[in-house]
């Protein structure tokens, strides 16, 4: 199973726009979205909460239904969930009553002679050998999270898509595990797209940073991040990137405090 | 001398053990040992209490006959049989009405939490007949079947159906809307949805719906026993008040406590070990 051999495809977004109906009127989520990601891109969105930036993710793994515009996957437009697409939560949502080891099975779409070998390369991917037959109330968030990930990977899906999935982690295991989705992320040259609030973890972890604006939810701004990996957090270029995000964000007078880090 | 220094007047202070540890004495006890002690203490201290005052005549033997007297009688029947003939008798009962009652519940709970049409067809129906108390049941069913074993187990399968089926609604329709988001996007079939999410994640509350039944079962056939029968827990119970015999009495009252006490135990043994994942229940 050698992931150079699999068909890579880009992901391309047009024009899209989606809104919500509620007793009270509509709400626009999105508005006019265009972006490409490259196959085996690392695509970081950040966005103040309530941007629609986990609309979106929501759109491209068919969770929801565009009201204009398309997504492709290759030549193929997004039509409801599909293997080729995966999804990791905030919240790891393990199913309790599954072991660690079958919930990534659970992930599995069809049961081979490989799946047996498939699923414990992915727990070792991950780092859980030994907690195959753990339930997750036994584990912890940051090992919880490693599951879902793995859950998420087994069927090799081209695009996986990651909704704030360190959101819930306490700082020292959030930085642990971004190192560890680079680690995973280089082994398996998935394509990823991160939405995140966290700025420092956009640029830390993505070859692009796409800013958005609020309501309706929109492209502000596309940041390249050309910093050699792995990043250093507190280097000068990686200040440099910071502040332009920042920047979009925040007013002039608000920004020194960014630099006390 | 020491009463004029006070850190030496504490010193002196013996330690106390906080009050929770002191109650019995239990030093050297394994927590097993403790936990048995705590568990008998009020009700032997009770039944003390109850045989000293019979005794003294305080309380009348004619209404409240003395533990030992209820004891005796307790042996008579069990050495002839007669009790475990009248238990027997309505256990078989309750099992025949809770088997029925209870599967109703879960079969028409299962179509009425997965399918909104089917909920809505039946929910004046359950609406309507739902608040009925059971005992209300036992004259009409008397009138429809008589007064031989159908009617009971009718009355008992009624009374097991209801909290069966709320709980498995419930179970079903509260199955967590992240849990279905994720069969969705790993792209499973609508049996695979079933088995693996929705009814594992209802069988907590279906559980629950089982042990308020089996409770309500008991209660029901009591109920029906009483009013008219010739066997069984409730007809003993009747019986005896009929020829004034108070001790015969609260031995089919009792006995119903420890049957009722025993089936409840079982029930959880069985979800303790089908619901292993279930942190809420680990502790019990």
């Amino acid at each position: 199973m050698n992931p150079e051999l699999k068909p890579r495809y880009s992901l391309q977004i047009d024009n899209l726009s989606k809104s919500f109906q509620l007793d009270n009127g509509t709400i626009d989520a999105l508005d006019n979205v265009n972006l490409t990601v490259q196959p085996g891109e690392f695509l970081s969105i950040v966005g103040s909460s309530g941007c629609g930036k986990s609309t979106l993710l929501r759109l491209i793994v068919g969770l929801e239904k565009e009201n204009q515009g398309r997504i492709l996957l290759g030549d193929k437009p997004v039509n409801g969930p599909s293997v080729n697409r995966g999804m990791v939560f905030q919240e790891h949502r393990l199913l309790p009553w599954l072991t660690v080891k079958e919930n990534i099975t659970f992930g599995l779409t069809v049961y081979t002679q490989e799946s047996e070998r498939l699923v414990q390369e992915h727990i070792d991917l991950v780092g859980l050998s030994g907690f195959e037959q753990a339930y997750p109330y036994q584990l912890s968030g940051g090992m919880a999270q490693r599951v879902s990930i793995a859950r998420a990977l087994v069927n090799r899906p081209q695009v996986l898509l990651l909704d704030e999935p360190f959101g819930a982690l306490d700082a020292l295991t959030r930085i642990q595990m971004q190192q560890e989705i680079l680690r995973i992320w280089e082994a398996e040259h998935t394509t990823m797209i991160l939405v995140t609030h966290d700025i420092d973890e956009a640029i830390f972890l993505g070859d692009r940073v796409v800013v958005m604006s609020n309501r309706p939810g929109t492209i502000k701004k596309i940041v390249r991040v050309d910093l050699p990996r792995p990043r250093d957090r507190s280097s000068y270029d990686f200040v440099y990137v910071r502040k332009s995000v920042y920047s979009e964000f925040f007013a002039e007078a608000e920004r020194p405090f960014v630099f006390s880090i | 001398m020491s009463v004029i220094n006070p850190v030496a007047k504490i010193m002196k202070t013996p330690y106390r053990q906080p009050l929770t540890d002191r109650l019995p004495n239990l030093k050297g006890f394994s927590p097993a040992i403790k936990n048995i002690v705590l568990t008998l203490l009020i009700p032997v201290v009770l039944v003390i209490m109850w045989e000293v005052l019979s005794r003294k005549g305080i309380i009348r033997p004619s209404i409240l006959p003395a533990p030992s007297t209820i004891g005796l009688t307790l042996l008579d029947m069990l050495k002839s049989g007669e009790l475990f003939r009248h238990l027997g008798v309505s256990i078989l009962r309750v099992f025949q009405g809770y088997i029925l009652g209870a599967s109703l519940g879960i079969i028409i709970g299962f179509l009425m939490g997965l399918f909104k049409p089917v909920e809505k067809a039946f929910s004046l129906i359950t609406g309507l007949l739902r608040p009925i108390p059971i005992v209300a049941w036992v004259p009409v069913l008397i009138l429809w079947m008589g007064i031989d074993e159908s009617s009971k187990i009718t009355v008992i399968a009624i009374g097991s159906f209801w909290p069966t089926l709320l709980n498995v609604i419930h179970g079903i329709k509260n199955t967590d809307k992240k849990y279905l988001e994720v069969a969705e996007i790993l792209g499973k079939n609508k049996f695979t949805v079933l088995t693996k999410v929705v009814l594992p994640s209802a069988l907590p509350s279906i559980f629950t719906g089982l042990r308020l039944a089996i409770g309500i079962a008991w209660m029901s056939v009591i109920a029906a026993e009483l009013i008219a029968a010739a066997s069984g827990i409730g007809y003993l119970i009747m019986y005896a008040r009929e020829i004034s015999q108070p001790d015969v009495m609260l031995v089919g009252v009792l006995s119903i406590g420890i049957t009722g006490l025993l089936i409840d135990v079982l029930i959880r043994k069985i979800e303790a070990r089908l619901l292993g994942w279930n942190i809420n229940i680990l502790g019990d």
